[in-house]
């Protein structure tokens, strides 16, 4: 069996590659969001409140935060998503700044200290079995209407649009799903880490969220994943460094940038087939 | 043959320029229509209008005996107009077959639930999205390519596969931004050879040419607009002799 520490790195994983996925459905259709981490906040605090205030159940209340989310998710959706790719990201950013210092200042919310006693439930069951749910969707998703849809924004809003995509429903739809996802991730970590307070959820976690991303390589939705499990072993694992850890983990940043402009994962990293072809013709290029 | 599109006193300001100055024009069921003026003479901006992409300043257009002028671009779009641009706007990191597929989109209508699912009603449709898809392919001569990156087509098969996802959206008129624009003389001879076969297949055209040899062998009748204004209209024949065309063309003899 797994001791306790690996058990919680693992669930972290879990967790961090939800986020990741609710990021990169945001993405897929065109936009950066830099405010994941106040939807996961709304979903974190939804459900902690309606466990510990009203005694709802885990399976009740987490889906509760969640559409929490989503609703949030809608209504900032509507007006900001006529901005475009660095100011949308500005506008999502401040709705994280503002969320964190509108939290902090509600009594209901316990302030800047946050809310103790969250009761925990989260279990790397119920953690990875959430996560093989999106990844199904996502896999679905790929050779779909809606993926295909999503794509064609990101890829040419207007060409999309006389296309017949009705892409303002798209937009919105897929800024949604992300505040849902990133909602119900929440809801898991708040369960968890059994206290929460508005400086978990701040715009330093969105970033980190984009990280996974990025980093991760965006073009697949294996890519978000792998880049969350990678961001979240690599303090673990880089322990050993002690002061130097965080130098370490950034230049790491900085060479798999270099090296990989488009992510970690790429289109073709598991395309075997495809490497194996490519492979052949090479020897038979070079051959006398 | 029956009205199938009304342009009807269309005019668009851009700022203080008058771009387009109460256009007029109608285009009838099968023909191939095509618009022809010097640079600049406001033909792309019709086709904006038309298609909704900019919204109209003064005028209405009537598709089908139905005022489109107030529309959205893709609410035109599912009504049956599609088009192609001038400087080619594919999508580049999809392959070939789903930019075809997009196409498919106003015609189709899985959802959130059916596509995660995998309902039988989402398989069906998506089948048959296929279907049509793999079949524009082949009409152009792109099967073989289905599963590259559109942007890694050649130029040609570029202009071939953006009116190949044009015509998957299934619609009754078919608008052409230029589509010979830098083709060799062969190539504008394949070219005229399929917009024949798409008009022959039941599709109304409406393009707009630089071409001599597209307008002159295959379109129906022309229009000429210069500076904003429509200077004449009718068969090729006529258009060329008209003495107002050989002007805005030439210039004037002093």
């Amino acid at each position: 069996m797994i001791d306790a520490y690996t058990s919680q790195v693992l669930t972290f994983i879990g967790i961090n590659s939800i986020l990741a996925l609710s990021l990169y459905v945001t993405a897929l259709a065109g936009q950066l969001s830099v405010g994941h981490a106040a939807f996961m906040g709304i979903g974190a605090y939804t459900s902690a409140l309606l466990m510990t205030k009203l005694g709802w159940p885990f399976f009740v209340s987490a889906p509760c935060g969640a559409l929490m989310g989503g609703l949030f998710g809608f209504f900032i959706g509507l007006p900001t998503l006529r901005l475009k790719d660095l100011y949308l990201a500005i506008a999502t950013l401040a709705f994280n700044i503002i969320w964190v210092v509108i939290v902090m200042n509600v009594e209901v919310f316990g302030g800047a200290l946050g809310i103790f006693n969250v009761p925990k439930v989260t279990n790397n069951g119920i953690v990875y079995v959430s996560l093989g749910i999106f990844l199904y969707f996502f896999y679905r998703l790929q050779d779909s209407r809606l993926g295909r849809a999503f794509r064609s924004i990101q890829e040419d809003e207007a060409a999309a649009r006389a296309m017949g995509v009705n892409t303002v429903y798209y937009k919105v739809y897929a800024f949604t799903l992300g505040a849902l996802m990133a909602a119900y991730a929440g809801a898991l970590y708040a369960h968890f880490a059994t206290f929460i307070s508005p400086h978990d959820f701040e715009v330093d976690r969105s970033i980190e969220i984009l990280l996974f991303v990025v980093l991760g390589g965006s073009q697949t939705y294996i890519g978000p994943v792998f880049g969350a499990a990678v961001l979240t072993l690599a303090p673990e694992v880089l322990r050993f460094l002690a002061e130097y850890r965080l130098l370490v983990y950034g230049l790491m940043f900085v060479v798999i940038m270099l090296l990989r402009h488009e992510g970690i994962i790429e289109e073709h990293t598991f395309a075997w087939r495809r490497w194996s072809k490519a492979l052949r013709r090479e020897g038979r290029e070079s051959a006398p | 043959m029956s009205l199938l599109l009304e342009v009807c006193q269309v005019s668009k300001v851009f700022g203080g320029l008058k771009a387009l100055d109460r256009i007029s024009l109608k285009v009838e069921e099968g023909e191939i229509f095509g618009l022809i003026g010097p640079n600049g003479a406001g033909k792309t901006t019709l086709f904006n209008l038309i298609s909704g992409t900019l919204p109209i300043s003064a005028g209405s257009v009537v598709f089908k005996k139905r005022e489109i002028s107030r529309l959205p671009d893709y609410q035109i779009c599912q009504l049956g107009i599609a088009r192609t641009y001038q400087n080619i706007r594919l999508f580049g990191r999809m392959t070939v077959l789903e930019n075809v597929l997009v196409g498919q989109h106003c015609r189709t209508q899985a959802g959130l639930w059916s596509t995660f699912l995998r309902l039988p009603a989402e398989r069906a449709e998506n089948a048959r999205a296929q279907r049509v898809a793999e079949e524009w392919l082949d009409f152009f001569h792109l099967s073989t390519k289905r599963g590259e990156k559109a942007s890694s087509l050649a130029y040609g098969e570029e202009r071939r596969l953006e009116i190949a996802r044009a015509l998957a959206t299934e619609p009754t008129l078919l608008l052409l931004d230029e589509p010979s624009a830098g083709m060799n003389p062969q190539e504008v001879r394949e070219l005229n050879e399929l917009i024949t076969k798409i008009r022959n297949r039941g599709k109304t055209i409406f393009l707009i040419e630089h071409n001599m040899r597209v307008i002159m062998d295959i379109c129906d009748r022309i229009a000429v607009l210069d500076f904003g204004q429509k200077i004449a209209q009718g068969t090729p024949a006529e258009v060329r002799a008209d003495p107002r065309v050989i002007e805005a063309y030439l210039g004037r003899e002093e």
